[in-house]
Formats: structure tokens, sequence, C-alpha cells
């Protein structure tokens, strides 16, 4: 096995138990903090598969401020150690299905990928190129996907300007 | 040598641990400046006695400090408790991955080094955070709940003034920048360079919790802010991180604005980068022991209605300044 492989079965068991722990664990604060350990493991996944930008951006985001402010809300909630007991509701239906069909999509999904080495594991960057660095994901970025990128822009400002507008209506 | 620079895998673990070490030094040294320049500021003598100029003081606190027993208060969340000053350091100590010390010393050239600076520095706030609601304390909640308010608005101005450099030099590649600066004259040279270094600098004061942003702690108010439960290795794990946090800054300064480790007189790249980061780091401690802490709503005031459109401002400027040239 080479170092990368070592690498990505260190970060993938790291990460599905980290996942893991984010469902099963009782206590909110041990799910935050499963999930921010989630997080990091993802971002060393991301680093193998030669997308670093993805990798700075999401220690960046979603660890550093996102889940930040989540633990934040959690801690400051003093939640007690037991959770909502689940009952048999139309919810836990619902919930169960969109998992199912969540889980077939990906599979499909996964299934029609073409069988190929993996060109990081092979150890021949060059043939990678520019693939992952910064300068290809900005020309792909505001060329190729400007509308979809613009369209989130505009779902985040609505965000942004809804959550001004909650927190302005209780003051 | 040259095997374990062509080894990506031996590279990163060989510059890893030489440069956590060099590091872990000299914290342990730069203590002892700092004790020895407030010394001078407030007209008393700093340490004296242990070892020549009291040179092996910090020697002997560490030790002191290992020898001490490890406390942890009944009420507190033993598990993060514990867990908050290894993540702290070790945060700290990740951001110097990117720091380039001269045309070939650098642990990793990242073509996304800045991004990954500035994401392993923005993250100290996440442990503070941490260690104050594990502590179980009101004074240490309070101090990591100030933190986490600083350190996510501080983040913001702090990254579009090193989107200045970014933008002017056309990479986010740390090496990248200071090559630029090489071949096109310093970031600081330049007007709107040099208003993005102050801004940054000032950001980054607030984000590694140095007076006159050290809010979190205010020890007049809040005991010692989110480490008041700690003591012994526990609280110096946080003193040497908050020292390794504001040299890497330094470092990180001098590596955006002030040309790294490019100098005159044929001197050693490397001995150019560390002249460059210690004069940073006078600045910092000089303006540490002269300067009077800020009231919690000044500071944000001061990030949201100043800093943040400044440093809109700054990076509006420069992109003008890049378009124009072409």
């Amino acid at each position: 096995m080479s170092a990368e492989q070592v690498l990505f079965w260190v970060f993938a068991v790291a990460t599905v138990v980290a996942a893991g722990g984010v469902i099963l664990a009782r206590n909110p604060i041990a799910c935050a903090m499963s999930l921010v350990a989630t997080f990091f493991f993802l971002a060393g996944i991301y680093v193998l598969l030669w997308a670093h930008t993805i990798a700075a951006v999401q220690v960046l985001v979603y660890a550093g401020a996102i889940m930040v402010l989540f633990l934040f809300v959690l801690m400051l909630m003093s939640l007690s150690d037991q959770g909502p007991v689940m009952t048999f509701s139309a919810w836990r239906i619902a919930g169960v299905v969109a998992v199912v069909t969540v889980l077939a999509a990906l599979v499909l999904v996964f299934r029609r990928l073409p069988a190929q080495e993996s060109l990081a594991w092979s150890g021949d960057a060059a043939r990678l190129g520019d693939f992952g660095t910064i300068k290809h994901l900005g020309a792909v970025m505001y060329t190729q996907w400007l509308f979809p990128f613009e369209a989130v822009s505009l779902l985040l400002l609505v965000a942004i300007v809804g959550a001004v507008v909650v927190a302005k209506a209780r003051v | 040598m040259t095997f374990v620079l062509s080894n990506p895998w031996l590279h990163g673990l060989v510059f890893g641990a030489v440069l956590v070490s060099v590091l872990m030094a000299l914290v342990a040294f730069i203590t002892w400046f700092e004790r020895k320049l407030a010394g001078r500021i407030q007209s008393r003598l700093g340490p004296t006695m242990v070892g020549p100029f009291g040179l092996l003081q910090p020697i002997a606190d560490a030790v002191k400090a290992m020898q001490k027993d490890f406390i942890v208060p009944k009420d507190a969340d033993r598990f993060l408790f514990w867990l908050a000053p290894p993540l702290t350091i070790a945060f700290a100590l990740a951001t110097a991955a990117v720091i380039p010390f001269s045309k070939d010393v650098l642990a990793a050239n990242l073509d996304v080094g800045v991004l990954y600076a500035l994401a392993f520095s923005g993250l100290l706030a996440f442990p503070t955070w941490v260690a104050g609601w594990a502590s179980n304390n009101k004074y240490a909640l309070l101090g990591g709940m100030r933190m986490v308010a600083q350190g996510i608005s501080y983040e913001i101005p702090m990254v579009m003034a090193a989107l200045v450099p970014v933008t002017l030099a056309g990479t986010l590649s740390m090496q990248g920048i200071v090559e630029y600066q090489v071949a096109s004259g310093w970031i600081i040279a330049t007007p709107v360079g040099a208003a993005a270094g102050l801004l940054f600098l000032t950001t980054a004061l607030a984000e590694g919790n140095r007076i006159p942003f050290d809010i979190p702690e205010a020890e007049s108010e809040l005991v010692a802010g989110p480490t008041t439960e700690y003591n012994a290795i526990g609280w110096s794990i946080f003193a040497a991180s908050e020292y390794a946090h504001s040299v890497i800054t330094a470092a990180i300064v001098s590596a955006l604005f002030l040309g790294g480790w490019d100098g005159w007189w044929n001197l050693p790249p490397l001995l150019w980068m560390v002249a460059k980061t210690g004069f940073v780091f006078l600045i910092v401690t000089w303006v540490r022991w002269s300067l009077l802490r800020f009231r919690s709503d000044q500071l944000m005031a001061l990030c949201w209605k100043y800093l943040v459109p400044g440093a809109l401002l700054l990076v509006l400027i420069a992109g003008i300044q890049v378009s124009v040239r072409g």
C-alpha cells in the first residue's frame, strides 16, 4: 500500500466513525464535536483527492466559522443528555423514505462512474495537470458554472435578509 | 538530503518536525524577550535571577509547570477540558506549515497557502470556546463567548486585507506572493498595500487575543477568561500557543506584506525572514505594553463600522490597480 492509501483508510474510517458519533451520541455537545471531527477528516480526504482548495475552504468555513457558531448555540442552550423520545409517526416514515431514496440515488451514481484507476493514487501527478488547483476551480466556476454560482449567492443573500427580519421581529 | 527533499512525505515529516521543534524553542525564548521588554517599558528589570540575564527563566517556568498537579474541576466536562489545550497548540503550530522561510525552506508550498494559513489561525476561537465551556465557570464561559464573537467578526476584515496582496500578486501561494515581491517590490511600499498591512496586523492582534483586543481574558473583569480554571501544564500550553500564534502571525505579515525572505547585502534569505518576523513581533509586543484594553462593544463597533468597510474599499482599490496594470 502506498502512503496515500494508508492515509485514505485512516481518514475514511475516522470519518465514518465520527459521522456515526453525530447520529448515535446522546449528548448534543458530543454530536456537535463529532461533526467537527467529521469535517476535519473529510478535509483530509479532499487533500488526498488533490482538491486542496475545497479542503482549505472546508476547514475555514465549516470547521472554523459554522461549527463554532453551532457549538456556541448548543452549549448555551444547556440541553439535557436525554434527547426527545422518538415515537412512531409520519415524520419517521418520511425520514426513512428520504434516506432510502438518497442512498439509492448515490448507489446509482457510483455504479455509473467509469471504472478507472485514481490519478492521484497512481503517483502520476503530471497527468493531473492543473486539476484541483484554485486557478482551474476559479476558471470553471466563473465561466461554465457562473449562473448556478450567482443563483446560490442570491439564495444566501435571501437567507441573510430573512435572518435579520426574524431577529428584528423579536427585539 | 536530496532524497528527503524529493519524497513529499519525508519532506513534510522532516520539515514539520524541525519547524515544530524550532518554534517551540523560540516560543520559550520569546517569553523571556517579552518579559524583558515589558520590564524596560515599565521601568523594572524583568527576569534576572536564573542564568545570565535571566535567560534560563523560561526553562525554570516550564519545569515548574510540569511538576504541578493538573487539576480538573469537579463539575467540568472532563474530556473537553483535557482536549482544549492540545487542540489550541496544534492549530497554532499547523499554520506554520505554509510559511516560506527562504526559496526552498518551507514545509508545504500549497497553491492555496494563504487560505490554509487563515483557516487554521481562525480556528483558534474554537478550542478557546471549548475550554471556556468545559470549565463550567461563568467567567470562563463569558470569556469563551467573547472569543467566539471577536474571532468570527475579525476574521472577515482579516481575510479581506489578505486579499490585497493576493490580488496584486495574482496567486494564493505564500511562496508565490513572496516571489512577486522579489520581482516587483514589497507590497508595503504601495499605498494600498501599506493600508492593508496595517489593517491585517490590527485584525491579527484581535484574532490572537492580544492587547488592546484581549477582551476574552480581560483580567480586571473575567479573572483570566477561558483559561481561568486551568493550571500547571494546561495553562502553560495555552500561554505557549498564544505566543506561537503571535510569532506565526508575525511571520505571515512579513511574508504577505514585507517581502518575506527578500533583502539586501547578500545576507541569507532565512536571516531576513527571521529578522522581519522579529521586527513585527517587537511591534506587537510594544503595542501590548503601551495601549489600554478596548471595551467589548467598542471592539465590535471598530470591526463592523470601520475595519470591514475599510477592507472592502482596499480590495476594490487593489482590483482597480490590477485591472489598470492589465
